[in-house]
């Protein structure tokens, strides 16, 4: 069976901690077009505060945790909250597996993604990082369910991240900041969505190394 | 960029250290960095008011900190939303046990952050409840006023507040006065010239010379027209007839006004701008009972004015002329 111990899946952050500053420059240049250009700034200044504040002896749960009440309480802004809440329910989700499978990891994504639809008024269509993560989402729910293995869900998941993440250039943003340039805002990625994919992807990747 | 800085990203800390030195007398600092509180709060019995926001707006937020006004502010970095537990922390700050009332701006971050934070004060036994501040007429159509943002009609709102728990209000009464002044108020803006966040450096928005930006938000939204410059009676007149359609104003109504700089406009021409609302106002038999001119609640170096009017009734007259004493707004109770 494919999966991996809680304690194995820890791996997933440090990971995370990478791709972001790995991508810090491509956010703020994404963000730049239509916010004020400080979504890669911020982002990797939480998570790299992360990086620095985990012991190593973290599970995935506990090092979820670490990096959500990180985002929440030190960074603000829109992100801080949003990305907050999908990491930090997501380790409250699997606290209680020492097994991460295929539905276990499923699980953890819908968890993530029912904590931030509680805190924000949003929908796919409206510009914003759940363009990217809902489909990611639902392609994962859709290729457990037609019985494909652990690894081809986390691939749909990362790949239908990107789609929606491109799927943004057409948008006219509905919600937060972006939303006041209305027309102005078409034609540009959503800075949200792009982080998110580039998230999903990391989570993905680092997952599926793990099942060896 | 002429500007005065030393780190691009150590401005907050450093303003509020500044900020600090300078009214300490009225404000000190908190366990958490980004909380300011007022020297009395919390005072045992009495609501405790709250605000919080992102930096850049002097003397919004922490200049409204003082007596009878705001109690504890929770500060995010320059436009951005403080974090949820810098609200969390506010709130502790300002409970005197009988609830905390979080009067802040429409904002999508703020609006998140302020939720959580209500969450997490009621797992500790705080009662909090909230205000959003939506006095921004040109930032979504009247049917849709619960998009609209807080600008400096906000000012207003904690000062109704502030005064209805002075007077002993209960929580529930504190916000009723405080959703009464914000539903009363309404406010416009007017841009003339785009404004830079220092870690940034470079404007995110552009105003092109001899042109001015109608409806312009606190951080460069755009407005709803793009207009040639005109002059300082027509851009009053442009102002007054956006706002007194959508309360409505009518005749004999009574009226506070609120002109604000948004940082680089002289103080010299924001009286200019009053001296015809004032006029205008008059002329439509609206009476002006009170009065307040000067850089309120700005936007870094943005060069523009709001305007923003409040629809009196006795309550509200009332709660305006109590005493306050704030590094932003001082005025001794009307005798």
């Amino acid at each position: 069976m494919e999966m991996f111990t809680n304690k194995e899946g820890a791996a997933i952050v440090p990971g995370l901690v990478r791709a972001i500053q790995e991508n810090k420059d491509y956010l703020s240049e994404i963000d730049g077009a239509i916010g004020d250009g400080d979504h890669g700034i911020n982002m990797n200044k939480g998570f790299t505060l992360c990086g620095e504040r985990l012991t190593g002896g973290e599970d995935l749960s506990g090092a979820l945790e670490t990096l959500g009440e990180i985002l929440l309480c030190e960074i603000g802004g829109s992100m801080g909250p949003i990305y907050g809440t999908f990491f930090g329910e997501m380790g409250q989700a699997v606290r209680n597996w020492e097994e991460i499978g295929e539905a276990e990891f499923g699980r953890m994504l819908e968890a993530g993604l029912a904590g931030i639809r509680e805190l924000v008024p949003t929908d796919v269509g409206d510009k914003t990082l759940l363009d990217a993560l809902i489909p990611a989402v639902n392609a994962y729910r859709e290729a457990e369910e037609a019985g494909k293995g652990f690894a081809e869900a986390l691939d749909a998941a990362a790949e239908a991240a990107e789609a929606g993440r491109d799927a943004t250039k057409d948008m006219v943003a509905k919600v937060g900041r972006a939303s006041r340039l209305g027309e102005r805002s078409r034609g540009v990625l959503d800075a949200g969505a792009s982080s998110c994919a580039v998230i999903v992807r990391s989570m993905c990747e680092t997952a599926k190394g793990l099942l060896g | 960029m002429q500007r005065m800085v030393n780190d691009p990203d150590r401005v907050v800390e450093e303003m509020l250290e500044g900020f600090v030195k300078t009214h300490g007398n009225l404000v000190e600092k908190t366990e958490n960095a980004r909380v300011l509180k007022y020297v009395k709060a919390p005072e045992k019995g009495r609501v405790g008011i709250v605000t919080g926001g992102g930096s850049g707006h002097k003397p919004a937020f922490i200049g409204y900190l003082g007596k009878n006004m705001v109690d504890a502010v929770a500060v995010g970095e320059i436009f951005s939303s403080p974090t949820a537990k810098a609200f969390y922390d506010a709130f502790r700050a300002a409970d005197g046990g009988a609830g905390v009332a979080c009067l802040y701006g429409n904002y999508a971050g703020d609006n998140m952050n302020v939720k959580m934070a209500v969450k997490m004060a009621a797992k500790e036994g705080i009662e909090v409840k909230t205000v959003v501040a939506n006095d921004d007429v040109a930032s979504a159509e009247k049917s849709e006023s619960k998009k609209r943002r807080g600008v400096a009609g906000e000012i207003l709102m904690w000062k109704a507040g502030g005064a209805k728990a002075a007077q002993g209000g209960s929580l529930e009464e504190v916000i009723a006065a405080a959703q009464k002044a914000i539903d009363h108020t309404k406010s416009v803006g007017v841009g003339l010239k785009p404004c830079t966040i220092p870690a940034v450096g470079h404007p995110n928005f552009e105003i092109a010379d001899g042109t001015m930006e109608v409806g312009i938000g606190h951080h460069g939204e755009p407005g709803i027209e793009v207009a040639k410059l005109k002059t300082a009676d027509e851009i009053a007149a442009k102002m007054v007839e956006t706002i007194v359609p959508d309360q409505p104003l009518t005749e004999g109504d009574e009226v506070a006004v609120l002109v604000s700089g948004l940082g680089a406009t002289p103080v010299m021409e924001l009286y200019i701008v009053f001296n015809r609302v004032y006029d205008l106002l008059e002329e439509k038999g609206i009476h002006v009972y009170r009065s307040y001119v000067g850089n309120y609640f700005t936007s870094l170096e943005m060069m523009g004015v709001t305007l923003s009017v409040m629809k009196l009734d006795e309550e509200l007259k009332e709660l305006l002329d109590v005493e306050t004493e704030t590094m932003g707004l001082t005025q001794f109770g009307r005798q």
